[in-house]
Parts: structure tokens; C-alpha cells; sequence
């Protein structure tokens, strides 16, 4: 019991960072049709970026907030130079720019930070509390918690009660009309790749530090995690990428729990295909509604 | 009629690739009255809303609204010139409720007040929408989508009101009712209209200005009046 409890709390903590990075590629996928595959490069990207600030001002929680801006400009960014000028007539072209810009980045931050891992520290204890006799939760976890709550939450009230959120679902649903209505549907395109990137870079920093450490790689199998969380919850889906993160994350903390950490990768692969077989649309794919 | 002309287009020249839709169309709309432009399909008449509202680049002519050019001004800015474009098929937004659809129409203005106001007047206007705010586009029926779509416009409360095929696949009595209100708001507001229909009965009906197409030039641009009462005109150029 003691050990379900445990795989349990410590699953949900690693599923609020996928549910986050998943919220990301969502983002983008609703906003430009695209499967950022470049996300997890770009937000390590951004992660160094923190640690070099970090390290020269000795303050994580500057690095912290540094690497959420870095992540908003680089999705910018993106936008702007890269994804805007790919022809999206086939949907595969922007898929392998997104996997040129992987290599990219990953190379600059090789040559630039070198193909080490460095530590990357917690701002908090991660050993955990007791409660009435259980090892629960760790300040880091409860961090983690917190801040995805607070991100997951403050993103639905952006798109739901505001009228920049409106502008942005119109520009998704509707570019052409939502011009004739005066929305400025390219601004609202990289307010998107903006906020999914910044939303990324803060996954990143959040799992860093449980895991092995900074490398240019270091995001590569959350990724993986993630879009199984995005695709089991439907690409389309806002809700269903945070429960779609937090299933992957329960199921990756017990698999490594009880059957060992070696077949957690084929775990996540094989929950990516069985949901692909039998839901492809994801669990939570809008009924298809649309009058003609 | 002694008012000024809200649009003037000038030997406008648009299409798609090479080959021009519309050769050289010349065209006036004085402010406060209603144009129809009719013909046959294929003759430009969608083609021309488009290219007024910059949603296709025009190849060369002129576009003045109230004796501004619009060259080069993007689709987005359209609105706040005073132009709203509702387009074929309507364009309202499925998966936006009523009332974001309405509400999108207005976002734009930087006088929030009034754009409340406005939108409260649309709802008055047609009552089936406030009872339906909460309803997502595709709830809507097609005499609701038309009302959502028109409501819409009103909300940016337009000087010029591009309408493409308003009565399409809507009962009689819907196109009857939509005609009568073009012709309130002409009256109350003093809104112009510029209408693309391919029912000639009803919009010449409601019209000041008949305008016929064919084959992407204007062939007669005269009072709707005399394109409904002269029989040699309605042989000659409505083919009925």
C-alpha cells in the first residue's frame, strides 16, 4: 500500500509536467496544425539559457523565470523565420522542418554547452514529507503541482473568458473570416507558438532536475511521453492533453514501479499504439458536427 | 439622389492565377442605398466581394471607400475602414457559441462601450439569437446562421455591408424577412448595401441600384426600378 501510495503521488508529479508539455504540442497543433517536434529541442534550448543566468547570478528563480521568456521569444521566433515560410500544402513538410530544427538546435547547444550532462538542481527538497506515517509528497513535488495548476488553469481562463483567447480559437477555427472580422489571424499564429513554446520551456525546467541533468538530448524521451499524452487525449484536446499526461504519467510510475524502469519506453510506445488502434481521434475527440 | 458615392471602383482587374475573373469592372454605390449586382453564375460576383475586401489582390483598378483608396490595405484593416464582408456561405464560426461569434464582430473597436451597445441592439434585432447565446455555431438553423451572420457584422456597425448570396438555401419567407430588414437598416441607419444574389426577383426587389454581370464585366449598372419594370431590359440582359 505504502508503495502503490508512493507510485502514485510520484506518477501524477511526472504527469503534470507531461500534461504541461502535452498542453504544448496541443497548443500548436489547434493554432498552425503542426506537431511541433522540435518543442522538446526548443525548450532544453531555453533550459540552458536558465542555467547559464543561473550560474552567473548564483539565483535559480531568476534562471526560472529567464527561461519562461526565452521560451515565449524562441516560439516566436520559430514562427516568424521558420514555420511561417513552410509550405503547409502537404502536412509532412512542416513535420520534417520541425525535425531539422531538433537537429539544429541540438547541435548549437552541443557546440555552444558541450555534450555533458550538467546538474540541474531543484529549488526545493525532493525527499518527501510524512503524513500520519506515509511518505507522501516532497516540496518539489508540490511545487510542481502548483505551478502546472496554476499554468493549465491561467491558460483555460485565457482562452476562454478573453477576448485575445477569442481572437486566438477564431484564427484557429477560421482564418479567413476571422480577417474579415479585423483579427490579425498571423499575430494570433505566434502569440501561439509563443505561449506553447514558453509553456515548454516551463515543463523543462520542472523535470530537468528529476531527471539525469541538462543535455541537449535531456527532453527527448518527455517528448515522447508527451505526445503519447497528447495523442491519447486527442491532439485537439485541452482537457484531454492534462488527462492524457497525468494517465501516461500514473502508468509510467507504475510500470517502472513493479515491472522495472527498463520497459517503461515500450510501455509509452505501446499505450501510443493501442490508443491509435482503437481511438485514433484520442479519448476525447469532439463528435464531429459540422452542418454543411 | 443627391448623396455622395460611399464606393467607387475603378476598372478593377482580379481573378485567380493568370486569367482575370473580373476585367475591368466600374462600378458606383452612393451612401445610404442598396446595390444588387446579379447575373449568371460564374459571371465574377463573388469573385468582385473579394476583391473588394482584399481577400484576393486585384491585378489593377481602383477601390475608394469614401474616397480612400484601398489599395494595400490588408483584409484585417477592412473592418476598421467600415466594411464588413459577410461571405458566401456565411461564415459563422461552428465551434464558437452565439454570443462569441457576435462578440468577435466587435472586438476590434477600441470604443468598448459602444461596441456593448451595439451588440445588445443586435440581439434585439433578432430575438432568436439572445435566446440561443449559449449555443455553439453548428446548433444553429440556416435562418439563424443568417441572423448570426448579418447580427455579426452589424455588431462593427459598418458604413458598407458586403453580402454574398443571402438568400441561398433559405425558405422564401427567411429571404423575404432578411430583404425587409436591409431595407430598415437603409432607412434607420443609413447603411449601404452592396448585395450579390442569383435570386433576381427578391433583390431587385429591395434594391436601389441594379447592376448586371456577365462573363466579368458589368453589363448594365441602372435604378433596380427600371431592371424590373422594362420587359425589353429584363429580355434582354435577366433572361426573363
Amino acid at each position: 500500500m505504502d508503495r502503490f501510495v508512493f507510485l502514485t503521488v510520484d506518477g501524477l508529479s511526472r504527469g503534470a509536467v507531461y500534461a504541461a508539455f502535452a498542453l504544448a504540442l496541443v497548443l500548436i497543433w489547434r493554432a498552425a496544425r503542426v506537431v511541433n517536434f522540435a518543442q522538446g529541442a526548443m525548450a532544453v534550448a531555453a533550459a540552458y539559457v536558465a542555467f547559464t543566468v543561473s550560474t552567473a547570478t548564483g539565483s535559480y528563480w531568476l534562471g526560472f523565470v529567464v527561461a519562461i521568456v526565452a521560451g515565449l521569444l524562441l516560439g516566436a521566433l520559430v514562427d516568424r523565420v521558420v514555420m511561417r515560410h513552410v509550405d503547409h500544402a502537404s502536412p509532412l513538410n512542416p513535420v520534417i522542418v520541425a525535425l531539422g530544427l531538433v537537429l539544429l538546435i541540438q547541435a548549437v547547444l552541443g557546440m555552444v554547452y558541450g555534450n555533458e550532462f550538467r546538474p540541474a538542481e531543484a529549488p526545493l527538497r525532493r525527499s518527501a514529507l510524512t503524513v500520519g506515517g506515509f511518505a507522501v509528497l516532497s516540496p518539489y513535488d508540490l511545487f510542481v503541482f502548483a505551478t502546472i495548476g496554476v499554468v493549465v488553469s491561467g491558460l483555460a481562463w485565457l482562452f476562454a473568458r478573453t477576448p485575445v483567447g477569442l481572437r486566438m480559437r477564431a484564427a484557429a477555427f477560421a482564418p479567413e473570416v476571422s480577417r474579415l472580422l479585423g483579427v490579425n489571424v498571423g499575430g494570433m499564429l505566434t502569440l501561439g507558438w509563443a505561449l506553447a513554446s514558453g509553456v515548454g520551456a516551463l515543463a523543462a525546467m520542472l523535470v530537468l532536475p528529476t531527471e539525469l541533468g541538462l543535455h541537449p538530448h535531456a527532453m527527448d524521451l518527455v517528448f515522447v511521453s508527451a505526445f503519447t499524452a497528447a495523442v491519447v487525449g486527442g491532439l485537439d484536446s485541452p482537457p484531454g492533453a492534462v488527462v492524457g499526461g497525468l494517465v501516461v504519467g500514473l502508468l509510467l510510475s507504475y510500470v517502472s514501479g513493479y515491472a522495472g524502469s527498463d520497459l517503461t519506453p515500450l510501455a509509452v510506445l505501446v499505450l501510443l499504439l493501442a490508443v491509435l488502434l482503437v481511438r485514433p481521434g484520442g479519448l476525447f475527440a469532439p463528435v464531429v458536427a459540422r452542418r454543411v | 439622389m443627391t448623396a455622395t458615392d460611399l464606393l467607387v471602383v475603378r476598372g478593377l482587374v482580379a481573378g485567380y492565377g493568370a486569367a482575370p475573373v473580373l476585367r475591368a469592372i466600374d462600378l458606383t454605390v452612393p451612401a445610404g442605398t442598396i446595390a444588387a449586382v446579379v447575373g449568371a453564375n460564374g459571371a465574377g460576383k463573388t469573385t468582385l466581394l473579394r476583391a473588394l475586401s482584399g481577400m484576393i489582390r486585384p491585378a489593377a483598378g481602383q477601390v475608394l471607400l469614401a474616397g480612400e483608396d484601398l489599395r494595400g490595405t490588408p483584409v484585417e484593416q477592412l473592418v476598421r475602414r467600415g466594411m464588413a464582408h459577410v461571405p458566401e456561405g456565411r461564415g459563422v464560426i461552428s465551434e464558437l457559441t452565439v454570443d462569441e461569434n457576435l462578440r468577435l464582430g466587435g472586438l476590434w473597436r477600441r470604443d468598448r462601450a459602444d461596441a456593448g451597445r451595439a451588440l445588445d441592439e443586435v440581439y434585439q434585432l433578432f430575438e432568436p439569437l439572445a435566446r440561443r447565446r449559449r449555443h455553439l455555431g453548428h446548433q444553429l438553423s440556416g435562418g439563424e446562421r443568417q441572423m448570426l451572420a448579418l447580427g455579426r457584422a452589424l455588431v462593427g456597425r459598418p458604413r458598407l455591408l458586403l453580402l454574398d448570396e443571402p438568400s441561398l438555401g433559405l425558405a422564401p419567407r427567411v429571404v423575404a424577412r432578411t430583404m425587409a430588414l436591409l431595407r430598415q437598416l437603409r432607412d434607420r441607419t443609413g447603411l449601404t448595401v452592396l448585395l450579390v444574389e442569383q435570386n433576381v426577383r427578391s433583390a431587385l426587389a429591395v434594391a436601389d441600384q441594379g447592376v448586371v454581370m456577365s462573363l466579368g464585366r458589368v453589363v448594365i449598372a441602372a435604378p433596380a426600378v427600371q431592371l424590373r419594370d422594362d420587359v425589353d431590359l429584363r429580355h434582354a440582359y435577366l433572361g426573363f
